[in-house]
């Protein structure tokens, strides 16, 4: 007897099967198709990285770009790269905003109660949050394309400057872990990232070439990761000249100095993630 | 079963900061049992349930369940057991037939059985025709069950239930509480809290009530209600005005009377049936009219303010607006 409205005859008591505790990958990868179904089911979590992109795209190329000078090459070639990284840079902020929700929402409590590897929510989170901006690459790219951006140097330098936006993303996830795991609300942290990523992406080479601005403010925008990557991507792409002569020193190694501030910013901000996420989720 | 412990809590202790939200417990809970944590809000139930799932670390003490150890085998512990937490966790955005079969991959179960389980769960829930749709669109109360379901996934010896139906109305909460017994015929051992009095009673072999981190009381509903003492009889007076007279009349009869003047009622301490029939005859005699008069044995609403000094629901931080505990019963 029950008071459940209950009809068909389903009552046999559940006999609990064989359980075999999943392996980072199959964890980490569950986790990930589920990230992924929250992007089919809410298209509109691409923005940031589409529409948001794009526009960026027309607005520079059509409206400001007029008024910037670009030596040696096309503008839009030029700015196709800067907002390529902009966009990864954005990643950041993807994987922090997914974050404060699952745990805001109790969706961590949840697969921590769960015989799964501790490390299997942060990878399954990183890896999602990476295909989120591959996927906003991959919308400027065909953006570019249409306006006039090309890959210039062939196919091996072209695909390492993917691998590179990658590398790169890889490295800011962290902070993205970072940030997720200290703030409180998704609105805290949407805040914060608005107001750390845009004059970061912006003091830097991504829009206008370093050359025309102040001597201190050139120097810190040339010692600014983001046009490092930037300056990498053009120059694997052939969308421009070499740094200046008297840029500063990263931009003259722009290739090399990139995997080198992915390799550092990954070293400072990985365990700086690791042990806030944990700390925010042993009480 | 054996009296094997499923549950043992060993001077458990959690500080936050300087706030002491469990100080110092101790609970066992042989295999098969129902244990019932009662207490108000902020009592530290939650608290405690965490740290015996491994979602806590302890600042002290020691957690077992099946016998694994919560700090130093956690994944033994989340192997042995469910968890229903005091909010619903399941992704609002997944379907509820989704929610099952993402847990039902991260506890690596056979395919086949996520399938026939997730079925028969859903209509053990009465979730079948929302299977899949999104849990967004699900009310407080469906969102709830799927998470109970997800919880019972993999069939697991030990559940935990924190809160279950905290925000629940009466018809669900009976149709919950029937479910809950259902898996205690199947022999899972069940540790759920609650600031339903009711709910302990109608639930648990064995109740522990804490209040601000320490056990106050623990044993049977029974030997509870022993201990708050006697029965009372309660008199509804028909006109408020009546009030002080009536309960002029009743001091003649018992040593402790009680006024409540916006439920127009008046309690007295009672021996029994022979302390009644004589309140009931000076009634009689003395023309006030009576709504109604009747004996009230104590409930563990009783057994709670005897024991803490302050009922249940005026705990000093409640912070969601829920429905107050259902308590039958005349008590005032
Ligand atoms: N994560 C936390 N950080 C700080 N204080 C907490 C935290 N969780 C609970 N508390 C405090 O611990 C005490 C017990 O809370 P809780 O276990 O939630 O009680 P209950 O579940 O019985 O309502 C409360 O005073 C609460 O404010
Ligand atoms: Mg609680």
């Amino acid at each position: 007897m029950t008071t459940l409205p209950t009809t068909r005859a389903t009552r046999a008591p559940l006999v609990r099967p064989p359980l075999s505790p999943p392996s980072l990958a199959r964890a980490a990868s569950t986790i990930v198709w589920r990230n992924l179904l929250h992007i089919r089911r809410m298209p509109e979590m691409l923005l940031d990285v589409t529409v948001q992109s794009v526009m960026f795209v027309l607005l520079f190329a059509y409206v400001f770009g007029g008024a910037i000078a670009v030596a040696g090459s096309d503008y839009r070639e030029f700015l196709l790269p800067g907002i390529m990284v902009q966009t990864m840079v954005f990643s950041s902020a993807v994987v922090a905003t997914g974050l404060t929700n699952d745990l805001q929402k109790g969706i961590v409590d949840r697969f921590r109660s769960l015989p799964i590897p501790r490390s299997a929510v942060l990878v399954g989170r990183s890896i999602s949050s990476l295909i989120h901006s591959s996927i906003g690459v991959a919308v400027m790219g065909l953006t570019g394309l249409l306006i006039g951006w090309r890959i210039r140097n062939g196919v091996v330098d072209g695909v390492l400057a993917f691998l590179l936006l990658l590398l790169f993303g890889f490295a800011v996830i962290w902070l993205g872990i970072w940030v997720g795991s200290i703030m409180r609300t998704v609105e805290a942290v949407q805040g914060f990232m608005f107001t750390v990523m845009f004059p970061l992406t912006f003091v830097a080479n991504t829009f206008a070439p370093t050359e025309s601005m102040p001597t201190w403010l050139r120097f810190v925008a040339e010692w600014n990761p983001i046009s490092a990557v930037t300056q990498a991507c053009r120059e694997l792409w052939g969308n421009g000249l070499p740094a200046p002569a008297d840029a500063a020193w990263p931009l003259q190694h722009a290739v090399p100095v990139s995997v080198g501030w992915s390799l550092l910013l990954t070293a400072v901000f990985a365990p700086l993630a690791v042990s806030a996420f944990r700390r925010r989720s042993r009480d | 079963m054996g009296g094997t412990a499923a549950v043992e809590a060993v001077d458990l202790v959690k500080h936050f900061g300087t706030n002491r939200a469990v100080d110092g417990v101790s609970f066992v809970v042989p295999e098969g049992t129902v244990l019932g944590l009662l207490g108000p809000n902020g009592a530290g139930k939650t608290t405690l349930v965490r740290m015996l799932t491994t979602l806590s670390v302890p600042t002290s003490g020691t957690g077992r369940v099946a016998g694994f150890d919560v700090v130093t085998q956690p994944n033994e512990v989340r192997r042995s057991m469910g968890l229903t937490g005091q909010a619903a966790t399941v992704d609002e955005i997944l379907t509820g037939a989704e929610n099952l079969r993402l847990v039902g991959a991260l506890y690596g179960l056979p395919r086949a059985y996520v399938r026939d389980a997730t079925e028969r769960l859903l209509d053990r829930f009465d979730l079948t025709d929302a299977a899949d749709r999104m849990a967004k669109t699900y009310s407080g109360g469906m969102r709830r069950r799927l998470d109970l379901a997800v919880s019972l996934l993999a069939a697991p010896p030990i559940l935990f239930l924190d809160e279950p139906t905290t925000g629940l109305d009466p018809k669900s909460r009976s149709g919950l509480w029937a479910v809950l017994r259902e898996l205690v015929d199947e022999g899972t051992t069940l540790l759920l809290t609650t600031q339903y009095l009711e709910e302990a009673d109608q639930l648990a072999d064995e109740i522990v009530v804490v209040d601000k981190g320490k056990v106050i009381a623990a044993g049977t509903p029974t030997q509870l209600k022993d201990e708050a003492g006697r029965a009372s009889v309660v008199i509804t007076l028909t006109h408020a005005r009546d009030l002080a007279a009536a309960a002029d009349l009743v001091r003649a009869h018992s040593p402790e009377v009680h006024v409540d003047r916006t439920g127009r009622r008046v309690t007295a301490r009672a021996g029994g049936l022979g302390d009644m029939t004589r309140i009931a005859a000076a009634f009689e005699a003395s023309g006030i009219e009576l709504d109604d008069l009747g004996l009230a044995r104590p409930s563990l609403d009783d057994v709670f303010l005897h024991l803490t000094g302050h009922r249940a629901e005026d705990a000093e931080d409640t912070e969601e607006a829920e429905p107050g505990p259902i308590t039958e019963g005349a008590a005032p």
